[in-house]
């Protein structure tokens, strides 16, 4: 059985569409990330999975319960980490989970060993006893996933966990997602818009833009999926000669911002190559460097923009978004 | 059961911890009987039994201090929507009417706490002990002032977003609620029209039960009374129960 499958979801606000017909599939204990600048789609998407919001169209199932009908199926099955924070801050870390724990009707042993348990596992049973008020970010983004982790979900959807972290924290938090799915074979979906995150930490990956999948795969085969290698050309060639120098083994050229990105296998080899057919085209150059790629150059190149300018882009979208949810 | 506890668990403790809130919200009561009552008293004479204006006032301040509470037991579902805890008991596999229960119950009982706090300063300052009957006839109206109060709170909660609202709220309904009930003034006295409107207030109800309860003597008969606040609760529950099952993140 598939941890999550989704199929055609929607979902409007108006005329506004948020979720725009996406289908993928989760496996069991995989770690799944939805990668996107915000305002994509990726909290809808998690909201509706989790039963918060009702779909437009379209039907998912997660543990095998169908999102729309067998909701409390679904709630007993996921645990939710979400983008803001959701603790009660007048109450206690202990108080937090113990709430937690007898809204899912776990009995009082078992509750209290667990509880017990998962605030070591992250780092704060020596502060049980404190108000959560006091806790800086970082706590609490632990507290908040050990309590996840309380009623031992099958599938645990991670909303944007290391936003607003600090590096060091981040890392920390990485390690801790790493061990859980390893330890208890949970599956993990996780929303970023951290490139870095989403290849550090996940098995595939789906892009998502304006509500939108545009790619889904593992991040070495979406690297792969726009050449091996990179060569990255820094011009102000704006007549566009530089995209004349075809090549076969070329495999992609993209252009933004006086950058070139030219993908391809073997850029070792060819680089002597692409610096005659340069020169020959008598555009001036400011730098040649080889690199692999990175997600963002995937971004890039499934979008056609860097993902800072489609959270440009997506301030708009949420805007829309708000104003149709309004009316 | 497991689920209506643990909401009213959370709402015992969070009351609990708010010393400084406990305290405050005693500070008008107390104002408001001493002032008034003293005041008042040589210039105020109540019809028919003649007794003091500050043992007239008592059980009305009383009926406040668990109406203001548990209005606020109710709208306190705002905050947690605010502050994001909404989510984490909206997200569990639990109904909606459970939740709304529990916060409910929460919510009474602390109004009916606080209410107890200013009758033990009541009987400080003047009211007489009306014997075990009496108390536990004022108990129970005060019971049923905070459920349906509370479950108000939780009806309006469930359908504005943000505290906004909350003057409004405050300048157009908790006070005529309170101004209209016949706290602080015998409604026998009132002109017809002032008087009808009053009987449309589900206060008056309360007011003049816990009345009964402490001083023995009411303007409404104590059944009528039960009557009708038993009623307005049950449809202030049905009311919460039904908005909040709609309410949105």
């Amino acid at each position: 059985m598939k941890a999550v499958t989704v199929e055609s979801l929607t979902k409007r606000f108006g005329d506004f569409t948020a979720v725009d017909n996406i289908s993928f599939e989760i496996d069991e204990g995989e770690i799944f990330g939805l990668l996107g600048p915000n305002g994509a789609g990726k909290s809808t998407t998690i909201s509706i999975l989790a039963t918060m919001a009702d779909a437009t169209s379209g039907k998912a199932l997660v543990n095998g319960h169908h999102i729309a009908g067998d909701e409390d199926g679904v709630r007993k099955s996921i645990g939710i980490v979400f983008q803001d924070q959701s603790l009660d801050e007048e109450l206690t870390a202990w108080e937090n989970m113990d709430f937690h724990g007898r809204l899912y009707r776990i009995h009082g042993d078992t509750r209290r060993e667990r509880t017990e348990e998962l605030l070591e596992l992250v780092g704060l049973d020596d502060r049980k006893d404190e108000l959560v008020k006091t806790f800086s970010g970082g706590m609490r983004r632990r507290l908040e996933i050990a309590r996840g982790l309380l009623h031992r979900p099958k599938v645990l959807f991670l909303d944007e966990p290391t936003l607003g972290l600090d590096p060091q924290t981040r890392n920390y938090l990485w390690e801790y997602i790493e061990n859980l799915n390893m330890e208890f074979g949970i599956s993990v979906i996780i929303t970023t818009h951290y490139m870095d995150e989403a290849d550090r930490l996940c098995d595939r990956v789906g892009i998502i833009d304006k509500g939108r999948i545009v790619a889904l795969d593992t991040p070495e085969n979406l690297k792969k999926s726009i050449g091996g290698d990179l060569i990255t050309v820094k011009s102000d060639d704006y007549e566009g000669k530089l995209a004349d120098i075809n090549q076969p083994w070329i495999e992609s050229i993209e252009s933004y911002d006086g950058f070139f990105n030219i993908g391809l296998s073997g850029a070792e080899e060819h680089l002597t190559q692409i610096i005659e057919a340069l020169a020959k085209t008598r555009i001036t150059i400011s730098s040649v460097s080889i690199r692999k790629p990175s997600l963002e150059d995937v971004f890039l190149y499934y979008t056609g923009k860097s993902i800072r300018d489609a959270e440009a882009d997506s301030k708009e979208r949420m805007r829309m978004m708000h104003f149709a949810r309004r009316h | 059961m497991d689920v209506i506890y643990t909401i009213w668990l959370r709402s015992i403790k969070r009351y609990l911890r708010s010393r400084s809130r406990i305290v405050g919200s005693l500070g008008m009561p107390l104002f408001l009987l001493v002032f008034l009552g003293f005041g008042l008293n040589s210039v105020v004479v109540i019809p028919n039994t003649g007794e003091d204006y500050v043992v007239f006032l008592a059980p009305g301040i009383v009926s406040m201090g668990v109406l203001f509470t548990s209005i606020f037991a109710g709208l306190q579902i705002i905050w947690d929507r605010q502050f994001g805890f909404l989510k984490e008991t909206l997200v569990a596999p639990v109904s909606r009417t459970e939740i709304m229960l529990g916060q409910t119950f929460g919510g009474a009982t602390t109004a009916i706490f606080q209410g107890t706090l200013i009758l033990i300063l009541s009987f400080l300052i003047g009211l007489k002990f009306p014997g075990i009957l009496g108390l536990l006839i004022a108990a129970g109206f005060m019971i049923l002032v905070g459920i349906a109060f509370t479950a108000l709170g939780i009806s309006i909660a469930s359908r504005i977003e943000d505290m906004n609202g909350f003057q409004l709220i405050m300048s157009f309904l908790i006070f005529p609620i309170f101004g209209l009930s016949g706290a602080m003034f015998p409604i026998t006295g009132l002109p017809p029209a002032f008087r009808s409107l009053t009987m449309y207030d589900p206060l008056t109800y309360g007011v003049e039960g816990i009345r009964y309860g402490l001083t023995g003597s009411s303007q409404i008969d104590p059944l009528v009374c039960l009557v009708v606040l038993s009623a307005f609760s049950v449809a202030m529950i049905m009311a919460g129960a039904f908005l909040f099952r709609k309410t949105r993140i």
